[in-house]
This record gives C-alpha cells, structure tokens and sequence, in this order.
C-alpha cells in the first residue's frame, strides 16, 4: 500500500502575526492571544496527498510537531481527508530550530512507518527557512526536492517533477521514496466538506511524546538544536516622515509635486 | 591556515559558467570575518569549464579555491554537490560557511548542514563576530532584530540573499592556491536532472529599476492589486510586493521584496497597503525616497519612510494617476 506522510505546521495566524512583537524592555516575546492555523503552503501539501491517492490509492498520515492547540491543525487534515493524524508533542521538543525539528520528525515518520512519499510545504509562515524538508530528507536518508511545481507519477518509482529555480525551472526524476518540498502552483486546496467534517470528528489525533519517540531528550529541542537566538534588538528607522494633508486631490496633486522635484517623473 | 581556527567558507555558486553576483558580495563579507578571526578565505566553486573564473575568485579575495570541475557539475545537482561539499567539510573543518539564497543555496545548504550535523540560518541581513568570535547572524523577526549564534557545532552557515553585502574590491593579479578536486565515485544517484529551463523575467526588473511600487495585502484582491500594478505602469516602475499578495496568487514570487525575498536600493519606492513588517522593509532599507500609501494612520510603515499619504487605496490611486497623467500632459 502506497504511504503518503505529509508534515503540517500550525502557525500563528499570518494575519495577525504582526501582533506578536519584541518587548524591548525584558527583550522577550509578547504573544498576544493569535489563534494557530495550518499553515498556507501545508494545505497545498495535503492536496497533493489527496490527488495522488485518488491516483494511486494508499494512506495519508498528517504529522506535526508542535504544542497541544496544534492537534486542531491535524483535524482540519483529516477533515480534508487524510486517513489519520499524529501530533509529536512534549516539553521537550520546545524552542527547536530546523534542525532539531527536522530530527524530530524523522524520528516520527520513522515510528510511523517507512513511507513511499514525504511531503512539506516549502515554507512555513512563521519559521519560514524552507530548511525542514531537505533536513528531513537528510535524517530519513531519502533524496528531497524542493520547490516542487508539478508531479508526474505516471512512471512507476521514477517521478517526474518540474521544480523552481532562479528565473525559470528544472525538470528532474526522484525515485520514490522521497522529500518533495510543494509550492502553491501545485495545486488548489480543496474546501473542507461536511462530510469530512463529521468523519474527522470520530478520528482521534495519537500523540507521541519523548519517550513513545524513544530518543534522548540532548537531541530534541531547545538542547538539539545547534542554533541559539543570543539577542533580540528593537530596530529603529532614521526617517522622519512627512504625512501630506488635506482632500484626496490635494494630497494626490502634493505628491505628484514631491515625485517631480526629486527628478522621478 | 594559521592559529586554530577553521578557514571561512563561501560557495561560489555559477550559472552558465559565470559566477553570480551574490557569490562575490558574500566573498567580500568572508574575507572581513576571516581577518578578523586571522584565518584564510577559501571558495568552493563546483562547475564544468569554468576554470578561466578562477582568476576572479582570487581576485575578489579568496586566498584558495577549492575547484570542482566535470560536465555533471554544469547545474546545481543536489546529491553530487551535496556528496562533494560535505566530503570536503569533513577535511578541512571550516569555521564559518556562506551561501547566496538562491534557489541552489537554499536548498544545497540545508542537505550539507544536516550532513554535518550543524546549525544553520536563513536569509541573514548582516553578518558579524561577536566578542567571543562567533558569527552573529541577524535576522528581522516580531519587529525586532535577532542574532542568532551556533555555540558549538562547526562550521557556523548561513544563507544571504543578493544585495546584502557591498561587491568587494578587487586586485586584478591578486593569487591565491588552486585546489582541483577529484570528482570519482558520485554516489548512486536517486535525482536525474532532466534539464534546465530559464525563462525570461516579465515587467520591469525589479533589481536595476530606479523607481518601484510594492503592492501589499491591502490590496484586498486582485481588483486591487490592479490598481497597485497600473501605478506602476504609470511611472515605468517596476511591480513589487510583499510576501501575502504572492501567497494569494496576485503575483509572481519572484516580484517579493524583503528578507527572503529580493533586496534593493531602487531611488524611489512607493509601498501601498504595506503595513511596515521589517521583514519586508529590510529589503529597501537603501531606496533614497520613500513614500507609502496606507488607510490606518498608526500603520508602522509610517514611521519607517519620508512621505505618507493616509488614504484608501481603492480611492486614492486612480487620483494620483489622473494627477500624474496631468503633469506629465503639462510638462510636454
Ligand atoms: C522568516 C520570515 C520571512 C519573511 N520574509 C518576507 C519578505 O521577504 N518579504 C515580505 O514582504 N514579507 C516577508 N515576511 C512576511 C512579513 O512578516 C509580513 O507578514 C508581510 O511583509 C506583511 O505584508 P503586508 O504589509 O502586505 O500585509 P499586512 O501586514 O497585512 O498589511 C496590510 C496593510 O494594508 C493596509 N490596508 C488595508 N486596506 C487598505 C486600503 N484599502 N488602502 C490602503 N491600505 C490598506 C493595512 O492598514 C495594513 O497596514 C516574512 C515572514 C517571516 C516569518
Ligand atoms: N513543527 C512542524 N511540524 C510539522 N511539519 C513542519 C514543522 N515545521 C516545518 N514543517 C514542514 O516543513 C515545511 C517548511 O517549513 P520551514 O522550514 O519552517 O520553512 C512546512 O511547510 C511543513 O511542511
């Protein structure tokens, strides 16, 4: 049976992620109350999940590493239609970086099973290095490609992708098993049914902790993870600004005056 | 190499046999830190027939280039690269390690991090050694700057978008040591490259344009942005924007400015529904004029440029259009 895992962060809100902000003074983290989501690029993951298995049938299994709240993230997974959901939870996989993030999940998928296909965004909103799927591929032994634009699986174990680069695109053939890292042209997530809704209800999310995973806590975390933040600093801009008042032609008619002054008309 | 420290690394990444740009301001950023730390810059440059480039390497600064040369090095190829960089790693223990956030570079810096099992960090915007001399990697994040450190783990690494750092001096007959590498026994490999397609850019280029208008979430949908896209139009400026009108699909990728995106220094820019998110802003730190366009008078981009204009997009932009049209039939 073909074994798709595709790895799903929750992120704060995109919309509201300006609200969590730098505290110059204790130079720590405010976090307003902002909701965790599934991450944009992760639903397109999933949807590439989804098509394929119309194509070649199998099992989808939804993982995330992340904090309890984030077990909402993987029933919006089962409700799109993935088989089950397993959330990596514990303590000690805090303050983790990519690389200790992309260790845990390995360990994750590795309990999980050997998969045929791993897929990931190619970025996460909030992280956003685009380094988890090639760690991952690196930890889990398996080739990765990022940047995935599209996926022709007509060939048997040898998959034909079509992958970003700078200014144009590479095409490329991955044997199977392997990382894809998908972008949004992929494809378009499909809206959440009723239906689905309903079946993902009656689905428990398993969570695994430190110990079903079974590795010290040295590599999991903030410990695993090779990278520390050593300072936080408030920027602050030199440019004073000047608001133009007045009527919206007014302030249209100041500008057009501003812009040809300084030579740009 | 003198004392114990490490030599300072860059990739020196080539398209169709020339290096890019990037490559070289990163070489110029490294030969800083590697006097600094009193150590030797070395360059890994991987290509085929591009040994006439070496001159430069040396030139920009590199004390030894580690140069890989066979036709299946022509394109980036993930696992060969990979295989080569790290065998080499495992060597000669480099102490820090730079690559360009290019397509390439993002995706072949994580693959040899993970290798060597070290840290690594994304899209920096300044490098420098703190008092213990170890890299300190800036980053924007929540408003703020963050430096980021890899106490332990060898080489430090860190991508750098183009644009960052200055190009360096260069001394025509500098010379430096020529490394070749013997490119044997590649691993099996589990990616074929196919083959390599460049397309054109569309519009006006973003990196050479003297003005630049950049489009943000407050566009609200594509009518929107259509209207951020004819002010460009209007002044022969290039389109750029932030990170959610490339999520929603209004435009392309490679139109994003910021960290992660491009970094420019156009002589005016124009942001319109842009709220101000350093991670955008640090892409623009160096245009000359800046102006912006936003309907929420506390909206941080507001403290960040030289002239606003608090105002509904929707509204204001088909005015200022109409007005420059007018000035433009005036001065003719
Ligand atoms: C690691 C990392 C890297 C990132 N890299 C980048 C990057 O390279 N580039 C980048 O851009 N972003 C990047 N981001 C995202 C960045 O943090 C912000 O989310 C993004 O820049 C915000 O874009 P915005 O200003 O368009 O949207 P918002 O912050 O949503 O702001 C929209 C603005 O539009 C205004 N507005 C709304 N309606 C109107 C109207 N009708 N008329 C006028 N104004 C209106 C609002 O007042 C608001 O200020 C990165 C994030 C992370 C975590
Ligand atoms: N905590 C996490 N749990 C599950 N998947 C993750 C996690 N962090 C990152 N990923 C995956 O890695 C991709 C890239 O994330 P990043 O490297 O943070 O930009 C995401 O789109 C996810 O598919």
């Amino acid at each position: 049976m073909f074994k798709t895992i595709v790895c799903v962060k929750a992120v704060p809100d995109p919309k509201r992620a300006s609200e969590i902000k730098i505290d110059p003074h204790t130079k720590t983290l405010t976090r307003a109350n902002v909701p965790l989501v599934l991450n944009q690029l992760d639903k397109h993951a999933m949807e590439a999940a989804l098509e394929l298995k119309s194509e070649v049938g199998g099992e989808i299994t939804a993982v995330s590493m992340g904090p309890p709240p984030a077990a909402a993230v993987l029933k919006e997974c089962l409700a799109m239609g993935a088989d089950q959901g397993i959330l990596l939870s514990d303590r000690a996989f805090g303050g983790a970086d990519a690389y200790a993030t992309a260790y845990t999940l390995a360990r994750g998928i590795e309990k999980i099973g050997s998969p045929d296909l791993v897929l990931c965004g190619m970025a996460s909103s909030d992280g956003s290095t685009e380094w988890v799927a090639p760690e991952l591929g690196v930890f889990l032994g398996l080739p990765v490609v990022t940047g995935v634009k599209k996926i022709d699986e007509s060939d048997g174990k040898w998959w034909q992708i079509e992958a970003h680069i700078d200014n144009g695109h590479r095409l490329l053939k991955v044997e199977l098993p392997a990382v894809l890292a998908v972008t949004r042209e992929l494809n378009t997530p499909r809206n959440i049914s009723f239906s689905g809704i309903i079946k993902a209800r009656k689905k428990e999310i398993a969570t695994w902790d430190v110990k079903a995973l079974g590795v010290p806590e040295s590599q999991l975390g903030l410990a695993g993870s090779p990278t520390i933040i050593s300072d936080l600093r408030v920027s602050e801009s030199k440019r004073k600004v000047e608001i133009l008042e007045g009527t919206r032609e007014e302030k249209a008619e100041k500008l057009v005056q501003k812009l040809a002054a300084a030579g740009m008309l | 190499m003198s004392g114990s420290t490490g030599p300072v690394w860059v990739f020196a990444e080539q398209n169709e046999g020339s290096i890019l740009p990037v490559s070289f301001e990163l070489i110029g950023q490294a030969k800083k830190l590697a006097d600094e730390l009193g150590t030797s810059l070395e360059v890994v440059f991987l290509g085929d027939a591009v040994r006439d480039q070496v001159q430069v390497l040396f030139a920009a600064g590199a004390d030894r280039v580690y140069l890989g040369e066979d036709p299946g090095l022509k394109y980036y190829q993930p696992e060969m690269y990979t295989e080569i960089i790290v065998k080499l790693a495992k060597e000669h223990h480099p102490e820090i390690f730079l690559l360009g956030s290019t397509a390439c570079g993002k995706e072949l810096a994580p693959l040899v991090a993970a290798r060597l099992e070290t840290g690594l960090t994304a899209h920096c915007i300044d490098l420098t050694l703190d008092e213990e001399k170890q890299l300190e990697q800036i980053i924007p994040a929540y408003g703020g700057l963050i430096s980021i450190v890899c106490p332990e783990k060898r080489p430090q690494m860190a991508t750098v978008a183009k644009g960052v750092f200055p190009k360096p001096d260069t001394t025509e007959h500098r010379e430096g040591e020529l490394v070749l590498l013997e490119i044997s026994d590649l691993k099996q490999q589990r990616i074929q490259l196919i083959k390599v397609v460049h397309e054109e850019e569309r519009g006006v280029p973003l990196e050479s344009a003297a003005t630049v208008v950049a489009g943000g979430a407050g566009a609200q949908g594509p009518e929107g942005w259509a209207k951020i896209a004819g002010l460009a139009d209007e002044l022969g400026a290039a389109l750029g924007s932030t990170r959610p009108p490339v999520d929603e699909g209004w435009v392309e990728l490679d139109r994003m400015i910021g960290q992660s995106g491009k970094m420019i220094a156009p002589e005016l820019y124009i942001g319109v529904g842009v709220s101000g998110e350093l991670q955008h802003m640090v892409g623009i730190a160096g245009a000359k004029l800046m102006v912006a366009v936003n309907s929420e008078p506390k909206a941080p981009i507001f403290e960040q440029v030289d002239v606003g204009i608090v105002d509904d997009l929707q509204e204001f932009l088909p005015v200022l259009i109409k007005k420059i049209k007018e000035y433009k039939t005036e001065v003719a």
